[in-house]
């Protein structure tokens, strides 16, 4: 030891700020840390930043709200509004609708704070959305992020929690019409229905226990379980580092990028502030939730055009398309004396249940279907995975169908059309608009890949027409550099895995499904170009796009 | 950024062989070259660069400012407090906001696109897991698990499983007075006659008893019971239940089922406003077609055939409400509805059986 602090000498700080920070790293061993992700390498992509908008969100999120509890008082006892708005003055209402009215019209700063949050609330889940469906159609949640994906999936519905139980609480008419529907679903649950709808409110609905209730959830115990799920989220992302997409000089053994420090962290904290003042404008511009408007909470009546917040639309919109009955027969049966409600209980929970567990598990789907068990980096591009694509499309048609429904009232006002032709369209859409989906988005995959071997292999359209002295006449093709051209080539084409025998030699029948499941998968497939066919494709001047039958078994 | 695959002449080695039974690829070229930016060779525009990131800053403390201004200088105190000076404060906070945050965050990327390097470095990943750590926890977990001895001793394992799997019920059952048990609550609503008298159908929401006289043909009354609105405690509650819906057609387009013939009165009918579905208010009556449609899930009912769905997601037609004219000429309640109002539950068809009885 002394012979090591004899050749070494303690390090003495020079400055005031590092006297600071020796002290600080003596105890914590800050220098470890910094040493480790000073200059960890992020790539870069605009399609990145939607999770950073989610994070940021939630910062925000975090921000407004607290300023509103300090002013929010979620009693349902009953008072008489004696504040500014004079539209209400002496209407009978709740205490929790009285201070939400409080913190818009006589809290300064209160109507803005409110509009931030509930702005920030909608793009939280928006953000969450749109970053999850870049996450699926670019393959990152292959291996080894498929725990993360499934933390992702997780936060989405703490999100939609999280907007929902504080959506309820301003006690207005048309939230309070929100949390009836709410009722509604929870009593057609067969045998605890009931009793859950008399827990969760307190006896019967509307009671005067559920907005302090859903207040407990909204500011306490969903943001504790979205905060911890976002830790074990980021934590994922540093052990597993950011994927990238694929373009010469990145694979899946490196990561190119910026430094942390300083690019990064500056592009990125720069970015929180952008989101900030991006949501500032919103709020100061554009009136979101105008509760003053609806009134207070009355069992009676109700406004026409009614919507939730729109990740609760999908919901919503199944319920409307459900028909409840068919002819005369009533999808409400009754079987030994009890009631079964399928006509809410099937749109509630089936579409989403759908939604929810293909999303969960699809990594592990896709991983037995290719038995791909390698770890990926390197993102794919959307049409280089066709089918996987026109899955994922598939589902966001599905999703938007319902999502449309939610709002078939509007859209038959708005233009001029039948209700009920609206809902028949929306319900056959229901059913085909997902196949529709699935085969066009297949096909544009496809497409948009034979236009990218047409380009490696013949080069760009110049737009220059050139006669050649025989008076032919040619458009010039200007050649890709190899960098351009690696974007182009360097993708994976995975081939149908036939069924194989397990080590009994039997092909199980699990096996045979396997199989057929990986011919639907790749049997339409687009080989990448190959030096060979660029070589054949310069000889024969303008050869045949298309690879030789052996190399590639495109099925049209 | 620069977009580094821009105006690359040069040409390496194109073409690689990765095994004897695999098509060739293309070989991976390596990076591309990187590009200066114009701040990185023109001082001068790393100049204006800077000017440019300063400006951004001053506009953030710009946006402060106005910020400052419109929340000290707009006062909403009794009196002060109209629409209009709240919009304009409301918009000139977020405008404030706007500038100072934009400031700052376009500033900061500014002068990290601008002037920070923009090489992007490549780094190799590193295994998530090695071997040889993955041995060394393994025998780690096999030797705490010999060490507690629990495979040894059965006994000890199975009586803790025991345990611990019933430990968890307490906190289950703590829950129970979050609400009082159903029991048949949602069987029963204020319609109900007490002491014997019947009670008038009031207008909702200022509860003055209604006049079969003041109903004319083609004409609809949010209805609420009397005495609803003296209620004390549970107000809501009774009118999430009780709320009625009165309408009188020509008494010919009515064509009421054996037993309810005495229902109406004159034409008048009386519906529940809750919908089947899910509960909402059936708020929208359609005079010409006889329909009443609920706004939330558009389920429609036909009056003339005692609010049969005839489209849309409820199953069940809306309860009737009997009623009758008492001696004053006020619409009255002959009993509470024959069954439970209001969206199905789990036991309504008991109580529905029970109430008729």
């Amino acid at each position: 030891m002394s012979a090591a602090s004899t050749a070494e000498p303690a390090f003495v700080a020079k400055t005031k700020t590092g006297r600071f920070t020796d002290f600080v790293d003596a105890r914590v061993g800050g220098s470890g840390i910094l040493r480790e992700f000073g200059r960890k390498v992020f790539p870069d992509h605009w399609s990145f930043m939607f999770g950073e908008v989610a994070l940021y969100s939630f910062v925000i999120l975090l921000l407004s709200g607290t300023f509103l509890t300090f002013f929010f008082d979620p009693s349902m006892a009953e008072t008489h509004y004696d504040g500014s708005y004079v539209p209400l003055k002496g209407v009978e209402m709740s205490v929790a609708y009285n201070s939400s009215l409080d913190i818009s019209f006589d809290v300064r700063g209160g109507l803005f704070m409110r509009q931030v949050h509930h702005w920030a609330a909608l793009l939280f889940v928006a953000s969450i959305a749109v970053h999850m469906l870049r996450v699926f159609f670019t393959g990152a949640f292959r291996k080894p992020r498929e725990m993360n994906w499934v933390v992702g999936g997780v936060l989405l519905i703490l999100a939609m929690a999280a907007g929902f139980t504080g959506y309820s609480l301003p006690d207005d008419l048309l939230s309070g019409n929100g949390l009836r529907i709410i009722d509604g679903v929870i009593k057609s649950i067969p045998i605890v229905g009931t009793y859950i709808s008399f827990f969760l409110f307190g006896g019967e609905f509307p009671g005067t226990a559920i907005i302090g209730r859903l207040y407990m959830l909204h500011i306490l115990l969903v943001p504790a379980l979205i905060l911890l799920m976002i830790v074990l989220h980021l934590f994922m992302v540093v052990v597993h580092k950011h994927t990238q997409y694929p373009g010469p000089g990145r694979n899946d053994n490196n990561v190119v990028g910026y430094p942390l420090g300083p690019v990064y962290a500056a592009k990125a904290g720069g970015f929180f502030f952008i989101v900030f003042g991006v949501l500032a404008l919103m709020a100061g511009f554009f009136t979101i939730n105008p509760i003053w408007n609806y009134g207070p909470y009355d069992p009676s009546p109700v406004s026409a055009g009614t919507q939730p917040d729109w990740y609760i639309g999908f919901v919503d919109g199944a319920l409307r398309l459900m028909p409840g009955t068919l002819g005369d027969w009533q999808v409400e049966q009754v079987w030994f004396g009890y009631v079964f409600s399928f006509n809410v209980l099937l749109p509630a929970l089936v579409p989403a249940g759908i939604l929810f567990t293909v999303m969960f598990m699809y990594p592990w789907i896709e991983r037995w279907i290719t038995k791909d068990d390698r770890e990926h980096h390197v993102l794919d591009r959307p049409r280089n995975a066709p089918t996987r694509t026109a899955i994922g499309m598939a589902g966001f048609v599905w999703y938007c169908v319902m999502w449309a429904a939610a709002g078939s009232d509007l859209i038959a006002t708005h233009f001029g059309v039948s209700l009920n032709d609206v809902t028949y369209w929306l319900r056959t859409l229901f059913i085909i608009g997902p196949i529709i989906a699935f085969i066009v988005t297949k096909r544009v995959a496809l497409a948009l890949q034979r236009k990218d071997r047409e380009i490696a292999l013949h080069g760009r359209e110049t737009g220059r027409i050139v006669r050649l002295p025989h008076g032919e006449f040619i458009e010039v093709h200007a050649p890709l550099d190899e960098y351009k051209r690696y974007r182009l080539v360097g993708f994976e084409s995975p081939e149908v895995l036939p069924a194989v025998p397990n080590e009994h030699g039997v092909v199980t029948r699990k096996e045979k499904r396997r199989a057929f499941l990986s011919r639907w998968f790749f049997e339409d497939r687009v080989a990448p170009a190959t030096p060979a066919e660029l070589e054949a494709a310069h000889g024969h001047g303008h050869a045949a796009v298309e690879a030789p039958e052996e190399a590639k078994s495109l099925s049209h | 950024m620069g977009n580094h695959s821009d105006g690359s002449p040069n040409h390496s080695g194109t073409v690689a062989t990765a095994g004897q039974n695999e098509v060739e690829k293309f070989q991976d070229p390596g990076l591309p070259p990187h590009r200066l930016r114009l701040a990185d060779t023109d001082p001068k525009a790393a100049k204006r660069a800077e000017r440019q990131v300063a400006l951004l800053f001053g506009i953030s403390v710009v946006g402060t400012l106005i910020f400052l201004v419109a929340y000290f200088a707009i006062d909403l105190g009794p009196g002060e407090s109209t629409i209009g000076n709240i919009r304009l404060q409301n918009m000139l906070l977020g405008l404030g906001t706007a500038f100072a945050m934009l400031g700052i965050g376009t500033g900061i990327v500014h002068w990290a696109k601008a002037l920070m390097p923009d090489h992007e470095v490549s780094e190799e990943r590193h295994a998530i897991r090695y071997e040889e750590d993955r041995q060394a926890a393994v025998r780690i977990v096999d030797d705490i698990v010999e060490e507690t001895g629990i495979k040894r001793r059965p006994l000890i394992r199975n009586t803790l499983l025991g345990a611990v799997a019933l430990a968890p019920l307490p906190a289950v059952a703590i829950f129970g007075d979050l609400g009082p048990r159903p029991d048949n609550k949602l069987a029963h609503t204020m319609w109900a006659p007490t002491d014997g008298r019947l009670k008038r159908l009031a207008r909702d929401p200022d509860g003055t008893p209604i006049k079969a006289s003041d109903v004319t043909i083609g004409s609809a009354f949010h209805v609420i019971p009397e005495g609803l609105n003296e209620l004390v405690e549970g107000k809501l509650n009774e009118k999430a239940k009780a709320v009625v819906l009165l309408m009188r057609l020509d008494p010919d387009s009515l064509n009421p089922s054996a037993g309810r013939e005495d229902w109406g009165y004159n034409g008048i009918v009386a519906y529940s406003k809750i919908c089947t579905h899910v509960g909402c208010p059936v708020a929208l009556y359609e005079q010409q077609t006889h329909h009443l449609l609920c706004p939330c899930h558009q389920s429609t009912f036909d009056l003339t055939q005692e609010c049969k769905v005839i489209f849309g997601p409820a199953s069940r037609p809306l309860p009737q409400l009997p009623i009758a004219v008492d001696d004053e000429g006020y619409l009255v309640a002959t009993s509470d509805f024959k069954e439970p109002v209001g969206p199905s539950y789990w036991e309504r068809d008991m109580h529905e059986r029970s109430i008729n009885s």
